[in-house]
C-alpha cells in the first residue's frame, strides 16, 4: 500500500453506518472503497445531490461530480440546487466532511485553497463545508514534498476556517485537535515519538490512550 | 392562453452588450446553456462581467468566453479547472472575484428574492471576512454579505414550455434556479420544448413569471 491507500484505510474507519458524508477531490474519494460491507454512508456531491456513487457503465447526461467528471449515482439519491445543497453543508445536516490539506495547525486551522503567487484556484465549497460540516477531518501526507512539516503551531498561509479541524489523519499519525493542543491519539508501527516530532512543526500531547495506527482495509 | 415568450436568437443576441453583467447557470459546465453562449461570442460583446460557480474547462462553458478574451471580470468560486483563467488572472488580463460557493448562491439568492443581505459564518477568520461588517448572535461571528444581480441570468432547462415554466435534469440544476431569481433579464435555454401543453404544474422548478425569453437547444 502507498502511503495515501494507507491514509484512505484509515480514514475509513471514521465514517459510521448512516452517515451523511461530503468528501474532498483527491485522496478523500479514495475512502469509500476501503468501508467495511456492514457499513453504508450516503455521500453528497455539492454541486447538487445526495447519494453520490461510482461511474457505473456508460456517462450519463448530466451527471456529473463536484470535480465535473462523469458519475454515478446510489438507490435513494435525490438531486437539489446550490442553494439547498450548501443549506445542508452549513445547516449541519453533513455529519462528517472529509478533505485534503496544505497546512493545519494546533489550533484547529486549516488551509487548503491557496498559495499566494502561486496557485489560486478558488475556495469553491471548502470554506463553507469546514465550517458547516459536524465533524471536520484533514486527510494528508505527513510532510510536504520537500520534507516539510504540514502540521504546524500556527498556519502561514491562507486559510479556509478558524479552529474548525477536529482531527488529522496522515500516513504515520492520528491526531486530535482539543483545546488548542494536538493530541497523538495513533503512531504508525515502528515509528518513534521521537522521529514523529522530528516531522511535526508543533508540539503535542501524547494521549493515555495511544494506539498503534493499524494499517491496511480492516477485512 | 399565456404569451409564448420565444425569442429568436437574432434578437437575443442584441441583448448583450458590451460590459454587460452575466449570471450564468451550471457547475463545470454542466447545466450551462451552450447555445446561448455561441450566441454571445457571435454577438461580439466584450468587456463582460460573468457571474457564476467556476470557469469551466477551457473549451467548456464558459470557458470559450474567456478563451476568446470577452470577459472583463469573473466573479466565481472556483477557477481551477481552467488553467487559462488563471493565467489571464495572473497576467493582468482578467480580473477574478473568488467567492465561497455558499456563500455566492445565497448573495445571489439575496439578490433576486428581496433580501438586503445574508449573514453567515462561512470566511470568519479568512481572508474573505476583510472589508466586510461582522455581526455577533448568541456567541457566534457572522459575515454580513451583500446581494449580488447582473443585467441577463442564462439558463439551462431540460424541460420547459411555452410560458417559461422550466424543470431540470439532475446535476444540471445547480445555480440554474437560483439566477434565474436575481436579472433584470432572464433567459433560458430549452432543451426540449413542450411545444403543444404546459408542464405538469407539480413539476415545475422555475415559474414562467421569472423567465423572460426562451430559446430551444435545437432551433
Amino acid at each position: 500500500m502507498t502511503p495515501k491507500d494507507r491514509i484512505a484505510a484509515r480514514a475509513a474507519k471514521e465514517l459510521m453506518d448512516g452517515d451523511i458524508v461530503n468528501l474532498g477531490i483527491g485522496l478523500p474519494t479514495q475512502i469509500p472503497q476501503y468501508l467495511p460491507p456492514d457499513v453504508e454512508i450516503t455521500l453528497q456531491s455539492e454541486n447538487g445531490f445526495l447519494g453520490l456513487g461510482p461511474l457505473d457503465g456508460t456517462p450519463v447526461q448530466n451527471l456529473v461530480n463536484a470535480g465535473g467528471n462523469p458519475c454515478g449515482i446510489s438507490p435513494g439519491a435525490a438531486f437539489f440546487d446550490s442553494a439547498m445543497s450548501f443549506a445542508l453543508i452549513r445547516g449541519g445536516h453533513i455529519d462528517v466532511t472529509i478533505l485534503g490539506g496544505l497546512q493545519v495547525d494546533q489550533h484547529g486551522n486549516l488551509a487548503n485553497w491557496k498559495v499566494p503567487g502561486k496557485m489560486v484556484p478558488g475556495m469553491g465549497g471548502a470554506m463553507d463545508l469546514v465550517t458547516g460540516a459536524r465533524k471536520v477531518i484533514v486527510v494528508m501526507e505527513h510532510c510536504a514534498k520537500d520534507g516539510s512539516p504540514k502540521i504546524l503551531d500556527r498556519c502561514s498561509l491562507p486559510l479556509t476556517a478558524l479552529a474548525k479541524v477536529h482531527r488529522i489523519i496522515t500516513e504515520l499519525a492520528v491526531f486530535d485537535i482539543q483545546d488548542d493542543k494536538l493530541i497523538l491519539q495513533e503512531i504508525a508501527p515502528d515509528l518513534s515519538i521521537e522521529s514523529l516530532a522530528q516531522k511535526t512543526g508543533a508540539t503535542f500531547v501524547i494521549s493515555n490512550t495511544l494506539a498503534e495506527m493499524i494499517q491496511g482495509a480492516s477485512t | 392562453m399565456t404569451k409564448d415568450k420565444s425569442i429568436s436568437g437574432h434578437d437575443l443576441k442584441h441583448r448583450f452588450h458590451d460590459g454587460v453583467r452575466i449570471l450564468y447557470g451550471g457547475f463545470m459546465g454542466c447545466g450551462t446553456p451552450d447555445k446561448i453562449i455561441h450566441l454571445i461570442l457571435d454577438s461580439g460583446a466584450k468587456n463582460l462581467t460573468i457571474i457564476g460557480n467556476d470557469t469551466a474547462f477551457p473549451d467548456t462553458g464558459v470557458g470559450k468566453l474567456i478563451a476568446a478574451g470577452r470577459v472583463q471580470k469573473v466573479i466565481a468560486s472556483h477557477i481551477g479547472t481552467n488553467p487559462m483563467t488563471g493565467q489571464m488572472m495572473i497576467d493582468g488580463k482578467l480580473e477574478v472575484e473568488l467567492i465561497p460557493q455558499g456563500t455566492l448562491v445565497e448573495r445571489i439568492r439575496c439578490g433576486g428574492a428581496g433580501l438586503g443581505g445574508v449573514l453567515t459564518p462561512t470566511g470568519i477568520g479568512t481572508e474573505v471576512e476583510i472589508g466586510k461588517t461582522k455581526i455577533s448572535f448568541d456567541d457566534v461571528e457572522y459575515l454580513v454579505e451583500r446581494p449580488l444581480r447582473a443585467d441577463i441570468a442564462i439558463v439551462l432547462a431540460q424541460h420547459g414550455d411555452r410560458a417559461g415554466n422550466l424543470s431540470y435534469q439532475r446535476a444540471a440544476r445547480n445555480f440554474n434556479p437560483i439566477i434565474a431569481l436575481a436579472a433584470d433579464f432572464v433567459v433560458a435555454e430549452i432543451v426540449e420544448l413542450q411545444e403543444d401543453s404546459y408542464l405538469d404544474p407539480d413539476t415545475v422548478m422555475t415559474p414562467g413569471a421569472l423567465v423572460d425569453a426562451y430559446i430551444t437547444s435545437e432551433s
